[in-house]
C-alpha cells in the first residue's frame, strides 16, 4: 500500500490528535528524564495538561468542519486504516476529558513517584484509544487495544512498593492478555473466512456468506471477539478482574480505566458490531441483550454488600455497562446515540465519584464506605458532588445520568425487529428494575454521608484546588447535560448516523 | 402582562429552586436569613399559585376547548425526540397549585424552629416543593416525569436526616416504592409514546411526541393500552398509596419531621393521583375496561385503612393510615368514571391535603413538647393548646365528612358517583362498594373521635411535660388558615367546585362520556 505525498498528509492531519499525543508523551517522559530533579511534580502534570487541552482543542476544530452542509459524514484515510467520522470524534473528546480531570485527579495525589512515566502512560494510553476508535481496520484496531491496555496494565501496577497495587497490576494483565489473544483469534478467524482485514471489506464478504446461509463460523468469530470487547468493558461474565483491578489500582488511575478504557472498549464494540457483524445483525442482538442483563444484575447485586467505596464503584461501573449494553442491543440510530450520551454522562460522573472517594481517603485514610460518615458536615461541598455523582449514576433528574438512562431505555422500547414488533421491551424493564436496586445502594452512601456522624465530624476539611476544580467542572457537566440536553443529543445523534 | 401570564407557572416552580439554590451558597450559620429566604421563596410560590387560580379565565375555558389549559408556555428542549417544556394550568392542576403554595409555605413556617441543619433542610425542602408544583403545571409526559423524580429524592434526604422513629429504614422504603412506580410508569409511557400514531396526532411521519396534549388524540393501539395502563396507573398511583403498594407512605409519614409529612402527605401524594389521572386521559379505553377491577384495590384502601388506624398507639400513625384511607377514596373516585365521582375525588384530594397537614402540623407541635406520641400518655392538650384543637376538631370533621366541611362536599359526591355508576352503565357491584366505603367513613369517625378524645380531652398534667413551650406565630398562622380554609370550602364549596368541573369536564370527554 503506498500514499502519496497528498494522502500521507491529510492522513496524519486526521491523526493530527493521535501524534500530537506521542509527541506530548515522549516530551513529558524526556523532560522527566533529564530535568527530573529540578521540576517538580506539578511542573510536568502542568505540561501534560497544556498539552492533552491543545489536543482537546484540535479535536474541535477537526470536528467543525464535519457540520458543514455537505461535507463527506466518513473520511477514510491512511489506506482505509483509519476513518475520521463525529463518532470518532466524539469518543477522542470523550478520552481526552477523562485524560484531563485524570490528570487533574493525580496532581495532590501523593504515592506517586516518576511522575513522567505516570503522565507519560496517562497520554499513551490515550492515544491508544484514540486509535481503537478511529480504526477501521482489524490490524489497526489490535494495535490501539494493545497500545491502550499495556500503558494501561503497567499504570494500575504503578505504586510497586504496595502490594494491593502491584497485584492489581499483574491480575489486570493477566486477564488483559488472556482476553486479547482470543480476541487476535477470533479477528484472524474473521480474516481467515473473508480475506479481508478491512472493516467494510469483511462486511461485505460476511453478507455473501450469509447470503449462503454459513453463518456457523461467523458465530464463532463472533463470540471471541465479544470475549475480548466484554473484557474491556467489564460485562459479565468478563468482569472478574474489575473489583480488585479497581481497588488496587491507584485511584485516578482507576477513574480513568472506569471511563476513558470503557469508553473505547465500547466505541470499537459499538463500531465492530454495526459495522462488522452488520449482516448477522439478527443472531447477535439475543446475546448482547443477554449479556446486558447478566452484566446489570450481578454488578448491582454484588455491588449492595460491599464496605469499600472503590469495590463498590467497581461493581456499580460493571452494572453501568450493562445499561450501555442495552443500548448497543437496541440496534438503532436511537440507541447508538444514547450509548454515547450515556458514556459521556459516564465519563463526568465517575470520575467525580472517585475523585471524592480520593478526598475521602486523603482525609481519612481509609477506603471504607463507613468512613465516609459525617462528610456532608465537614466539607459540604465535596458531599453535594458526592450527591451530584451518585444521583447521576443512579439517573435522577437535573443530573446527566438521568438523560443518558432515559435515552437508553427509550431506545430499547423503541426497538423494533424485522417483523415491526417492539422486542426489547422486557430488556428496558430489567435496566429500570436493576436501576432501583442500583438506587439502593447509592443511597446508602449518600446516607453515611449525610446522616451518619462520625468523631470529629465538625471539624471541616480542607481539600486542595485541584479537586475543587475537577469536582467543579464534573458536577457543572453533569448538570449542564442534565438540563441542556437538547445540544449534546443532538451531537450523539449525528454520530450515530456517521456510524453505519 | 402578557409577559406575566406566559411565565406565570415557570415563575411559581423556579421560585423555590432560586431560593433552593441560594440557600446552598449561604454560610450555615446564618440560620435566620437561610429562612428567611426559603419563606420568602415559598411565599412568591404561594402567591402566585392564588394569583393563577383566580386570574384563570373561567369563561373562556367552559366554551373554548382550547383555552382549557391557561398560561400555556411551550419551547422545545430535546427536539428530536418531542420532549419540550411545555406547560400549562386547567382546572385541577390549578386547585393542586393553590394546595401546594398554601402548604409548602406553611411548612415552611412549621418548620421555623429547626435547629439541626437548617440549610440543608430547608434547601431540600425547596427542591421538594419546585419538584411538586412542576409536576403539576407539566403538559409534556417527559418533563413531569423529570418534576417526579426530582420531588422523590429530597423526600430520602429529608426524611433520613431530620426523620424520627425508624428514620432510615422508612426513608429508603419510600424512595425504593415510589421510584419503581415511576420507573415503571416511565416504561409506560415510552411504549405510549412509541404506539401513538402521528398522522393522527398532525405531526410529519416518524416525528414522536411525548405532548400530553397531542399524545390523547394519538388513536393508541387497544392492546398498548390493555398491557400499559396499569403499570401507569399502579405506578403513579403507588404514590397515592394505592393497596397493596400503601407500605411506604405511613412509615414515611411518621418517621418524617412535621413539615415534610405535611407536604408528603399533604400534597406528595396527590402528585401520584394527579399522574394516574394522566393514565386515563392517555389510555381511556383501557380505562373503562380496568379501573372496574381496581376499585376492588382502593375499597380495600378506605376500609383497611380506616380500620388499622383504629388500632394504632402512636398519634402519628393513626393519621399516616387515615391518609392512605383518604387517598383510596380519590382513586374510587376516578373509578367512578362518572362527572360527579371525579368532580368529588379532585375535591378529596384538595380536602384531603389541608385537612392532613393541619393534622401533621398539630402532630408536630405536641410531639415537639411531649417527646411521645403514644395516644394513651397524652391527655388534656386542649389546656395548653386551644388553637391547635380547634384545629384538629375541625380536621376531624372534614376527615370524617361532616356536612359543612369540605370533606363531606367531597366525599359525597364520591359516594354519589359510586351510586349513579360510570356513564356508560352502572356496574353491579358499585353500589355494594359504596355501602363498604361509607363503613370505611363509620370507622374514621371512631378513631378521630379516640384521639380527640385521649389526646386533647381527659387529664391535662402539667408537670409531666418539661419542654413546653408556646407556639409560635407561624404555627397559629398555619394552623388558622387551615381551619379557616377548611370550613370556608365547606361552607362555599362553589368557587373551587366551578374550577375542578372545569378541570373534569374535559377527561370525562376523554372518556367518551
Amino acid at each position: 500500500m503506498t500514499l502519496t505525498p497528498e494522502q500521507l498528509t491529510e492522513g496524519l492531519l486526521a491523526v493530527l490528535p493521535e501524534v500530537l499525543l506521542l509527541v506530548l508523551g515522549f516530551l513529558v517522559i524526556t523532560v522527566d528524564l533529564f530535568m527530573g530533579r529540578r521540576t517538580s511534580r506539578r511542573a510536568l502534570a502542568y505540561l501534560s495538561l497544556i498539552g492533552l487541552l491543545i489536543t482537546l482543542a484540535v479535536v474541535v476544530a477537526q470536528t467543525v468542519p464535519l457540520f458543514t452542509p455537505g461535507a463527506p459524514t466518513v473520511q477514510p484515510v491512511l489506506g482505509g486504516m483509519v476513518r475520521i467520522d463525529l463518532a470518532v470524534q466524539l469518543f477522542r473528546l470523550m478520552f481526552l476529558t477523562a485524560a484531563v480531570l485524570t490528570v487533574i485527579i493525580s496532581l495532590d495525589f501523593k504515592p506517586i513517584k516518576h511522575n513522567g512515566e505516570y503522565f507519560g502512560l496517562i497520554l499513551f494510553s490515550t492515544l491508544g484509544m484514540g486509535m481503537m476508535a478511529a480504526s477501521s481496520n482489524i490490524i489497526m484496531l489490535y494495535v490501539g487495544l494493545e497500545t491502550t491496555s499495556i500503558a494501561l496494565y503497567m499504570l494500575v501496577g504503578f505504586l510497586r512498593d504496595t502490594r494491593p497495587s502491584s497485584e492489581a497490576g499483574m491480575k489486570y494483565f493477566l486477564f488483559g492478555a488472556f482476553t486479547s489473544t482470543i480476541l487476535l483469534y477470533g479477528l484472524s478467524l474473521l480474516f481467515g473466512f473473508t480475506g479481508q482485514t478491512s472493516f467494510s471489506g469483511i462486511a461485505a464478504e460476511l453478507t455473501k456468506l450469509v447470503a449462503n446461509q454459513e453463518t456457523l463460523p461467523i458465530m464463532v468469530a463472533l463470540v471471541l471477539v465479544v470475549v475480548g470487547f466484554g473484557f474491556k468493558v467489564a460485562a459479565v461474565p468478563f468482569h472478574m478482574w474489575t473489583p480488585d483491578v479497581y481497588e488496587g489500582a491507584p485511584t485516578p488511575i482507576t477513574a480513568f480505566i472506569s471511563v476513558a478504557s470503557k469508553a473505547a472498549g465500547f466505541a470499537v464494540l459499538v463500531r465492530f458490531f454495526l459495522q462488522v457483524f452488520g449482516p448477522v445483525q439478527d443472531q447477535w442482538i439475543g446475546l448482547v441483550a443477554a449479556l446486558a442483563t447478566a452484566t446489570m444484575i450481578v454488578g448491582n447485586v454484588l455491588a449492595i454488600p460491599q464496605r469499600n467505596f472503590k469495590r463498590m464503584l467497581a461493581y456499580s461501573s460493571i452494572a453501568q455497562a450493562g445499561y450501555v449494553l442495552i443500548g448497543v442491543a437496541a440496534v438503532s440510530e436511537l440507541g447508538t446515540s444514547a450509548v454515547m450520551y450515556y458514556l459521556a454522562a459516564y465519563v463526568l460522573t465517575n470520575i467525580a465519584a472517585f475523585a471524592v472517594a480520593e478526598i475521602i481517603t486523603n482525609a481519612t485514610g481509609s477506603e471504607l464506605i463507613k468512613d465516609i460518615a459525617g462528610f456532608s458536615r465537614r466539607s459540604p461541598a465535596v458531599a453535594l458532588a458526592l450527591l451530584a455523582a451518585m444521583l447521576s449514576l443512579s439517573g435522577v433528574p437535573p443530573l446527566a445520568g438521568f438523560f443518558g438512562k432515559f435515552f437508553i431505555f427509550n431506545a430499547a422500547v423503541g426497538y423494533t425487529d424485522a417483523a415491526g414488533q417492539h422486542t426489547l421491551v422486557w430488556l428496558a424493564v430489567v435496566g429500570v428494575l436493576n436501576s432501583i436496586v442500583a438506587l439502593y445502594y447509592y443511597l446508602i452512601i449518600l446516607k453515611v454521608a449525610y446522616v451518619d456522624r462520625a468523631e470529629g465530624d465538625e471539624q471541616p476539611l480542607k481539600v486542595h484546588a485541584s479537586f475543587k476544580a475537577a469536582l467543579a467542572l464534573t458536577v457543572a457537566g453533569m448538570l449542564i447535560m442534565g438540563i441542556f440536553a437538547s445540544p449534546w443529543y443532538t451531537l450523539t445523534t449525528a454520530a450515530a448516523q456517521a456510524i453505519r | 402582562m402578557d409577559f406575566f401570564n406566559a411565565n406565570l407557572l415557570t415563575f411559581m416552580t423556579f421560585a423555590p429552586i432560586v431560593g433552593g439554590t441560594l440557600i446552598l451558597l449561604m454560610p450555615k450559620d446564618k440560620a435566620t436569613a437561610i429562612k428567611t429566604i426559603a419563606a420568602v421563596a415559598a411565599c412568591v410560590s404561594m402567591v402566585l399559585s392564588i394569583v393563577a387560580f383566580f386570574s384563570y379565565n373561567q369563561a373562556a375555558a367552559a366554551t373554548d376547548p382550547a383555552m382549557q389549559y391557561q398560561f400555556v408556555q411551550k419551547t422545545p428542549w430535546v427536539e428530536s425526540l418531542g420532549i419540550s417544556y411545555h406547560v400549562g394550568a386547567d382546572g385541577i392542576s390549578l386547585v393542586m397549585m393553590l394546595l401546594t403554595g398554601i402548604v409548602g409555605f406553611m411548612g415552611v413556617l412549621i418548620s421555623w424552629g429547626i435547629k439541626e441543619r437548617p440549610r440543608e433542610f430547608f434547601a431540600f425542602f425547596m427542591f421538594l416543593v419546585a419538584g411538586v408544583f412542576g409536576v403539576f403545571m407539566s403538559l409534556d409526559l417527559f418533563l413531569l416525569l423529570f418534576f417526579y423524580e426530582l420531588s422523590i429524592f429530597p423526600m430520602y434526604f429529608l426524611i433520613a436526616n431530620w426523620g424520627s422513629t425508624r428514620k432510615e429504614y422508612a426513608a429508603m422504603k419510600l424512595t425504593l416504592y415510589l421510584l419503581v412506580g415511576s420507573i415503571v410508569a416511565l416504561v409506560g409511557i415510552l411504549a405510549v409514546y412509541f404506539s401513538a400514531d402521528p398522522a393522527a396526532m398532525g405531526l410529519p411521519a416518524g416525528q414522536r411526541t411525548f405532548d400530553m396534549l397531542l399524545l390523547q388524540k394519538g388513536n393508541i393501539p387497544l392492546d398498548v393500552q390493555r398491557l400499559w395502563f396499569l403499570p401507569i396507573f399502579i405506578g403513579f398511583g403507588v404514590l397515592a398509596g394505592i393497596w397493596p403498594f400503601h407500605n411506604w407512605s405511613p412509615d414515611g409519614h411518621v418517621a418524617a419531621p412535621t413539615a415534610v409529612s405535611m407536604i408528603h402527605a399533604g400534597v406528595l401524594m396527590k402528585l401520584g393521583a394527579f399522574a394516574a389521572l394522566i393514565a386515563v386521559r392517555l389510555l381511556p379505553d383501557a380505562a373503562k375496561e380496568q379501573l372496574p377491577f381496581v376499585i376492588f384495590l382502593v375499597t380495600v384502601n378506605v376500609v383497611y385503612g380506616a380500620a388499622i388506624a383504629m388500632v394504632q398507639k402512636d398519634f402519628k400513625y393513626v393519621i399516616g393510615f387515615s391518609s392512605v384511607s383518604h387517598m383510596g377514596l380519590v382513586t374510587m373516585g376516578f373509578a367512578t368514571m362518572n362527572q360527579t365521582g371525579l368532580n368529588g375525588a379532585v375535591l378529596q384530594m384538595w380536602s384531603h391535603g389541608i385537612m392532613t397537614a393541619c393534622f401533621f402540623s398539630v402532630v408536630g407541635l405536641i410531639y415537639d413538647r411531649a417527646h411521645t406520641r403514644q395516644i394513651p400518655e397524652l391527655g388534656g392538650w386542649a389546656k395548653y393548646f386551644p388553637l391547635a384543637t380547634l384545629a384538629f376538631v375541625v380536621g376531624g370533621l372534614v376527615s370524617m365528612g361532616m356536612p359543612g366541611f369540605s370533606g363531606f362536599v367531597a366525599e359525597l359526591q364520591i359516594f354519589m358517583g359510586l351510586w349513579a355508576g360510570p356513564y356508560f352503565g352502572q356496574i353491579w357491584y358499585y353500589p355494594i362498594i359504596a355501602i363498604l366505603a361509607i363503613w370505611g367513613v363509620v370507622l374514621t369517625a371512631a378513631y378521630v373521635l379516640r384521639v380527640v378524645q385521649q389526646v386533647f380531652f381527659g387529664e391535662w398534667d402539667p408537670h409531666k411535660w418539661h419542654d413546653l413551650r408556646p407556639s409560635t406565630w407561624g404555627d397559629k398562622l398555619a394552623l388558622g388558615t387551615f381551619t379557616v380554609l377548611m370550613i370556608l370550602v365547606g361552607v362555599f364549596p362553589g368557587w373551587m367546585m366551578n374550577m375542578i368541573q372545569l378541570g373534569t369536564a374535559p377527561v370525562m370527554k376523554l372518556l367518551g362520556g
